[in-house]
């Protein structure tokens, strides 16, 4: 892939390109479908009930149904509306989501592109979405929709900064923001991997990461019980299917990056299991943080706004730039 | 300067957190609520007119539909004020089973509550937990009266049904069962430290205050009064129990889930108490008319629902139908102080205010 993105653009290029990005897609959507599957059935067993199971064998096929069900919708767009942006909305949410998958290594040579300033190309586009959001609450023309928005907009601005903050330290540790660098660096054993010295950044990443996710606790720009649901609530159909979708990916494209960053990507966590591929440790370390998210969902209350900020800004981010100076000092005294 | 306006929100009768079809008119300054109007009656049934037309035992079913997760209580409130309109005497093995159906209702209806205000607060497991366990009770009910939730169960002088054999033993391993999962829920819950955050001094009045707005059961005692009247004006057989009435200090939302998951161990403690002293056989109906008609005169008597006080208050001109019913809902008084709590606060406390004056719309609306 790296030596494909050096040569010039043809047309077979561009056709093995979207290839690949199509074969992406497929993951992606894969993933999505048995995350809300994984998901419905965790929290049901950790709820005492059951879960869905009717559909397929054991409910395999129910978030397939209930696609198919948003997709053959009729579209509605209220009449009061601001219908450009309302169709543009789903779109610039979900975009940016599937677009910072191309920097993530899977394993030591599985990857989409291999980007010099990958955490930056992340950072960046995610706060994209936000933007969607925002519109999508203000194009609805919903008092209930532009609140969430709002909402939406002040938490994910303010947990951008802590989430990007917190991050620093590994670049600061490895030198580069180079994913694929990142991840090669913490090779040879748990010991060896970013949490540990990292450990205040980790524990700031992961809360920033959920709040970016809007996850319980955070959940609030579409807290059910105060905004009924937020900034899509005037949304149905493939069009909150498509928020739905972004949410998901962004679980996926969030718990890889956790994983690349503080959990050693593709590396084994004993020298002597290294004869195991890397993208099954990918898959084993990923998928842990994603049941650490429904987890979490299926213990938690919701934080209020205010709390929120003052978390944000109060509490994570000093710790962030504690952490930073920390790993400065640290580094300086061990060189 | 920007010019900034109050936004006019419409919160409800259609919304998840009102707890039925109740709705409230806020208008916001950002998130600051500035002024709260509640607007109720989305479930006026009219049960007071309906019931001057009604036969005393043809009433007992419209009370089971005034406070739904509740409808013991109310089934008591009725056939009390009756009975002591009539002076008609309760047989011992009745009176047991009528406090032992009450003090379940009240853990029933506590449970709704706990798991609801949760799932208001955004936690989402404790409203299944607590559904799952009020289930326990509502077979008991359904074993006893054939009914999961309108149980029509207490007659004017005593019960309908006698307990089938080993519902007793049931009642009991239920007491214990439940002894263990409140225990459960404190250390799910109680602890938290975001539920905490969220409830402890939202939502704060003075005993003055609650007083004056006439509240009763949990938002009153978390000021401090302690005023129950299981205790103060014992009525069934209460007086035979050791309980006690839990009370806070602060009158906040904090406060008021204290004491009601307090009550919940206090009820459970009367339970295990009614089993173990709960008469073998005996009669299940008193002696009384085969047509009732009070006689000429008004009575008034409360009983502590697990909302507060549910009072019935009966003009009997003589016939066999009431010339006047009216009950004092303590979901409708308790929700007047609603407006006055809400000003100065965020979207959000509605949400959290709302759900701790624990509120039925059925009775409010009636």
């Amino acid at each position: 892939m790296h030596d494909l993105l050096q040569r010039e653009m043809s047309l077979s290029l561009f056709g093995i390109f979207t290839f690949w990005a199509v074969v992406m897609l497929v993951i992606v959507l894969g993933f999505v479908t048995y995350a809300i599957y994984f998901e419905r059935k965790i929290l049901g067993w950790m709820q005492s009930r059951i879960g869905p199971n009717r559909v397929g064998p054991l409910g395999l096929l129910q978030t397939v149904a209930d696609i198919l069900k948003l997709l053959m919708k009729e579209d509605t767009i209220p009449r009061k509306a601001d219908r450009p942006f309302f169709i543009l909305a789903p779109i610039i949410v979900y975009v940016p989501s599937f677009a910072v998958i191309a920097t993530i290594p899977f394993a030591e040579n599985l990857y989409n592109a291999n980007l010099n300033v990958g955490i930056l190309y992340y950072a960046a586009l995610s706060s994209i979405s936000t933007i969607g959001i925002v519109l999508g609450g203000w194009a609805s023309n919903n008092k209930y929709a532009l609140l969430g928005g709002m909402r939406s907009a002040a938490q994910m601005i303010s947990y951008e900064i802590p989430l990007v903050i917190s991050v620093v330290g590994i670049v600061m540790m490895s030198g580069s923001l180079n994913l694929h660098t990142i991840v090669s660096q913490q090779t040879g054993g748990f010991w060896n991997w970013n949490f540990l010295p990292q450990i205040v950044g980790f524990a700031v990443f992961i809360v920033a990461a959920i709040s970016e996710l809007n996850r319980t606790p955070f959940d609030l720009p579409e807290a059910e019980s105060e905004l009924v649901a937020g900034y899509h609530v005037e949304y149905s159909g493939f069009r909150f299917a498509f928020f739905m979708l972004a949410e998901y990916v962004y679980v996926f494209a969030l718990s890889a990056l956790a994983t690349v960053l503080f959990l050693g990507g593709w590396d084994a966590p004993l020298p002597f299991l290294d004869f195991i591929p890397g993208i099954f440790w990918f898959i084993l370390k990923f998928a842990f943080f994603v049941f650490f998210l429904i987890w979490i969902r299926g213990t938690l209350p919701r934080v209020r706004i205010d709390q929120l900020m003052g978390l944000g800004w109060k509490v994570l981010l000093p710790l962030a730039l504690v952490n930073i100076i920390i790993t400065a000092v640290y580094m300086e005294i061990v060189k | 300067m920007i010019r900034t306006e109050e936004l006019v929100l419409n919160v409800g009768p259609q919304h998840p957190s009102t707890h039925g079809v109740f709705r409230v008119i806020v208008k916001l300054d950002g998130e600051v609520i500035t002024e709260a109007i509640p607007v109720m009656g989305y479930l006026h049934r009219g049960t007071e007119k309906l019931a001057e037309d009604l036969s005393f035992t043809q009433i007992i079913p419209y009370t089971d539909r005034l406070d739904y997760v509740s409808a013991m209580t109310n089934n008591y409130a009725l056939v009390n004020a009756v009975e002591k309109l009539m002076s008609i005497e309760v047989p011992e093995r009745a009176q047991f089973l009528r406090l032992i159906v009450m003090e379940l209702q009240r853990i029933a209806s506590h449970l709704v509550w706990w798991g609801t205000y949760l799932l208001d607060i955004g936690a989402m497991s404790p409203f299944l937990f607590g559904f799952r366990d009020r289930e326990m009770i509502i077979n008991l009910f359904n074993e006893l009266c054939g009914a999961r939730l309108t149980y029509n169960y207490m007659r004017v002088g005593g019960v309908k049904w006698d307990a089938p054999e080993g519902w007793i033993d049931k009642v009991r391993q239920f007491v214990s069962y439940m002894k263990e999962k409140l225990e459960e829920y404190h250390s799910l819950v109680s602890g938290n430290e975001i539920f905490l955050a969220r409830i402890k001094g939202v939502g704060k009045y003075d005993a003055e205050t609650a007083i004056n707005y006439g509240l009763s059961g949990a938002n009153l005692r978390c000021t401090g009064v302690k005023r129950d009247l299981r205790k103060d004006e014992p009525y069934c057989i209460y007086d035979r129990f050791e309980f006690d009435v839990p009370v806070g200090t602060n009158g906040d939302c904090y406060d008021r889930y204290v004491i009601r998951m307090e009550e919940i161990r206090q009820s459970l403690r009367i339970l295990e108490q009614a089993v173990e002293q709960f008469p073998e056989g005996g009669e299940i109906m008193g002696k009384v008319p085969r047509v009732l008609r009070p006689p000429v005169g008004e009575v008034y008597a409360g009983i502590e629902s697990p909302r507060g006080e549910i009072g019935c208050y009966i003009v009997s001109n003589g016939k066999d139908k009431p010339y006047r019913l009216k009950f004092r809902r303590p979901s409708f008084v308790n929700l007047q102080i609603l407006p006055k709590l809400l000003v100065g606060e965020t979207m959000t406390n509605l949400v959290t205010i709302l759900g701790g004056i624990d509120i039925v719309v059925g009775e409010v609306d009636a």
